[in-house]
C-alpha cells in the first residue's frame, strides 16, 4: 500500500491561513488502511482544526467528506458540484490523490494534509515499513524476495557493505540490514551460489531517472471518441 | 593513451611495481583538508615520503566535504609520490565517475580504490541526496572494462584507448555476515580488483580466520591483499572505534593495554598521558604488523593514521619495513 503520515497541525494551519471555509477530503483506500487519511482521520483532524483555529480567534469552517479512491476520476467527479462552496480543499490522500483533484478541478486550490512516505506494509500493528521503490525493473528473483533497492540504505546490488554488523544497518540500528536478510534467506533456501553472481549496473531508466513514467495498454484503451480526461 | 608502453604492467604505478616484484608493500592514507590549502597536502606528504609505496587520498571521507581526491592526488604526484585516489559511489553517477577517471589518468594518477562510500547521514550534509548509481563491485568492473577493453560502461569504445589504472577495492573482514565476507572479496576479484585494502584490524584472530578462508579459496594468488592497520591514540579513541564505528571490532586486549599505559600517570598530567598512549599505540601497531606478516596471503599493509601522520615513520621503521624499495 501507499503509506502516508499526517503533517503536523501547525504546518496544516499555515497552509490554511487566510482561508475561511475548508473541505477536508479523505481517501478510502491506502491511507485509510494506514490510518493517516481515511474517514476517521478526516473527522479527527477537522475537529482539531475547528478547536485550534477558534482558540486562535480566527475560526475556520471545516466540512468533511471521504471518497472511496481519490486517484480515480469516477470517485472524485461527484465532488465537483460541492467544491465551489469552499475556499480551499485539504486533501488527506496521498500525493496522487492531491494531484488527481488538481487535474480534475483546475479552479480549486488544493493543499496536502499528508506526507506521502513510501510503498510498504505493516509488519505489526502501528508499524509500517518500506518495501518497494517502484524502480520499474523488479529483481526480487535475484535477491530472495527482499528488495535491496528499497531496503538497503545504499541500494547495493552486490551487498552487503562493510557497515553491516549484527544484522543491522549502520545508518539506523532500527533498520535490519537488507543484505543480511537476503543472505539468511538465500542460505535457508539453499541458493547462496546465486549471490556469487555479479549483478551488473542497474538500468535506472525504468525508474524515475528516465523521467516521469507512463504505461499505455492499447488492449484496454477505449476508442478515441470514448476517452474521458 | 595507447602509445604508452605498458611493460606488462596494468598501470605501472609504484604500488603495482612493488607488489609485482614481491615486496611486502606499505601504503598510507592522507585525508585532504576541508579547504583549498595545497600546503596541508604537501605538509602531510612530507611525513609519508620514503615510508610508504603509495598514498591513499580519501574521497569525502565519512561524507564530509573535503578537497577532491584527484586534485590532492595531483599535488602528491608533484611531490614525487604515488597516489591511490579513492572513489566512492555516493557522490557521482557513472557519467561523473568515468569523466573523473579520464581526468585523473590525464593528470598522471595510476591507482584507484573503488568504494561504496560512507552514508551521507554520517557527514556534514546529512540532508543531501546520495547517488549509488553503481555499487563498488560494479565500479571495479567499470574501471577494468575501461582499461582492458577500452570501453565505457555503456559499451561504447573509448577513442584512443581507455585509462590504465591499478584497481583497488576494500574488504571488511569484520562486517557481518562474517561467513559471506570472503565470498564478497571473491566477487571483487572476479570484477577485476588488482589489490585489496582491508578495514582497520584490531582483532587479529578474526582476521587470521578470514585470511584462512581467503587462502583456501585461492584468492591471495589472484589479488594483492593489504591488511589495514593504524595506531590507537588513546583509550577514548579505542572505545570510540569499538562502540561507534560501524563494522569495526576492537579486541579488549588493546583497550586494556592502552588503559595500563597511563595507569601510573597523574590524571591531570594530560601531556604525559597523551605521550604514554601514543607510545603504546605505536608499540601495539608494530606488534600487529609483525603478527600480520606471519599470516599467509597478506601482501602488505595499509596504514591509516588518521590525523596522526607523524606516527607512520616510527611504525614503519619499528616494523623493519624501511627503506622502501625503489623500483624502476
Amino acid at each position: 500500500m501507499i503509506v502516508g503520515e499526517q503533517k503536523p497541525l501547525a504546518e496544516i494551519k499555515q497552509m490554511l491561513a487566510g482561508f475561511h471555509k475548508v473541505l477536508l477530503v479523505g481517501c478510502g483506500t491506502c491511507v485509510t488502511v494506514c490510518m493517516a487519511g481515511g474517514e476517521k482521520e478526516v473527522g479527527i483532524l477537522a475537529s482539531a482544526l475547528r478547536m485550534s483555529t477558534r482558540l486562535d480567534g480566527n475560526a475556520i469552517e471545516c466540512d468533511e467528506v471521504t471518497v472511496q479512491r481519490q486517484c480515480e476520476w469516477e470517485y472524485i467527479d461527484p465532488l465537483g458540484s460541492r467544491l465551489a462552496n469552499y475556499d480551499v480543499v485539504l486533501s488527506l490522500a496521498c500525493g496522487i490523490g492531491v494531484q488527481t483533484l488538481v487535474q480534475r478541478f483546475p479552479n480549486v486550490w488544493v493543499v496536502p494534509g499528508l506526507n506521502t512516505t513510501f510503498l510498504g506494509m505493516p509488519p505489526e500493528q502501528g508499524v509500517w515499513e518500506e518495501r518497494c521503490q517502484a524502480c520499474g525493473d523488479c529483481i526480487l528473483d535475484k535477491t530472495g524476495g527482499i528488495c535491496p533497492i528499497a531496503r538497503c540504505s545504499k541500494q547495493l546490488l552486490n551487498g552487503p557493505c562493510g557497515g553491516s554488523q549484527k544484522g543491522v544497518c549502520e545508518v539506523n540500528p532500527q533498520t535490519p540490514c537488507a543484505w543480511q536478510l537476503i543472505y539468511d534467506r538465500m542460505s535457508a533456501m539453499g541458493r547462496l551460489e546465486q549471490l556469487l553472481e555479479i549483478q551488473p549496473p542497474k538500468n535506472w531508466s525504468a525508474a524515475r531517472h528516465g523521467g516521469p513514467r507512463r504505461i499505455i495498454r492499447d488492449d484496454l484503451r477505449l476508442p478515441e471518441d470514448y476517452r474521458t480526461a | 593513451m595507447s602509445e604508452v608502453v605498458h611493460n606488462g604492467y596494468k598501470s605501472g604505478s609504484n604500488l603495482e611495481r612493488v607488489l609485482v616484484a614481491g615486496h611486502f608493500a606499505v601504503t598510507g592514507e592522507l585525508g585532504p583538508p576541508k579547504n583549498h590549502d595545497a600546503n596541508v597536502i604537501r605538509r602531510k606528504a612530507e611525513l609519508l615520503k620514503g615510508c610508504v609505496d603509495a598514498v591513499n587520498i580519501t574521497d569525502n571521507q565519512t561524507a564530509i566535504v573535503r578537497m577532491s581526491s584527484i586534485a590532492a592526488g595531483v599535488i602528491l604526484i608533484q611531490e614525487g609520490m604515488d597516489p591511490v585516489i579513492q572513489m566512492t559511489c555516493r557522490d557521482r553517477n557513472r557519467l561523473g565517475m568515468q569523466s573523473d577517471l579520464l581526468g585523473a589518468a590525464a593528470l598522471g594518477i595510476k591507482n584507484v580504490l573503488c568504494l561504496t562510500g560512507d552514508h551521507q547521514s554520517f557527514g556534514n550534509h546529512p540532508t543531501a541526496k546520495n547517488v549509488h548509481d553503481l555499487d563498488s563491485i560494479q565500479l571495479v568492473r567499470m574501471v577494468k572494462d575501461m582499461r582492458d577493453d577500452d570501453r565505457f560502461q555503456c559499451g561504447e569504445e573509448i577513442p584512443g584507448g581507455g585509462p590504465r589504472f591499478f584497481i583497488g577495492a576494500a574488504a571488511n573482514p569484520f562486517g557481518d555476515p562474517f561467513e559471506f565476507r570472503p565470498y564478497r572479496l571473491a566477487k571483487k576479484v572476479a570484477a577485476g580488483a588488482d589489490f585489496i585494502q582491508t578495514q582497520l584490524i584490531y582483532d587479529i584472530p578474526r582476521f587470521r580466520e578470514f585470511m584462512k578462508r581467503v587462502v583456501d579459496m585461492g584468492l591471495h594468488e589472484k589479488v594483492f591483499i593489504l591488511a589495514g592497520v593504524g595506531p590507537l591514540k588513546s583509550v577514548g579513541m579505542a572505545k570510540y572505534m569499538r562502540d561507534q564505528v560501524p563494522g569495526m571490532i576492537v579486541a579488549d586486549e588493546y583497550i586494556e593495554r592502552m588503559e595500563a599505559a597511563v595507569k601510573h600517570i597523574d590524571k591531570t598530567d594530560k601531556k604525559a598521558r597523551a605521550e604514554a598512549w601514543q607510545q603504546e599505540g605505536i608499540r601495539i601497531c608494530i606488534e600487529q604488523i609483525q603478527q600480520i606478516r606471519e599470516i599467509e596471503g597478506v601482501a602488505g599493509i595499509h596504514m591509516m593514521a588518521i590525523e596522526w601522520e607523524e606516527a607512520i615513520r616510527p611504525i614503519v621503521e619499528g616494523a623493519g619495513l624501511l627503506p622502501r624499495p625503489a623500483i624502476q
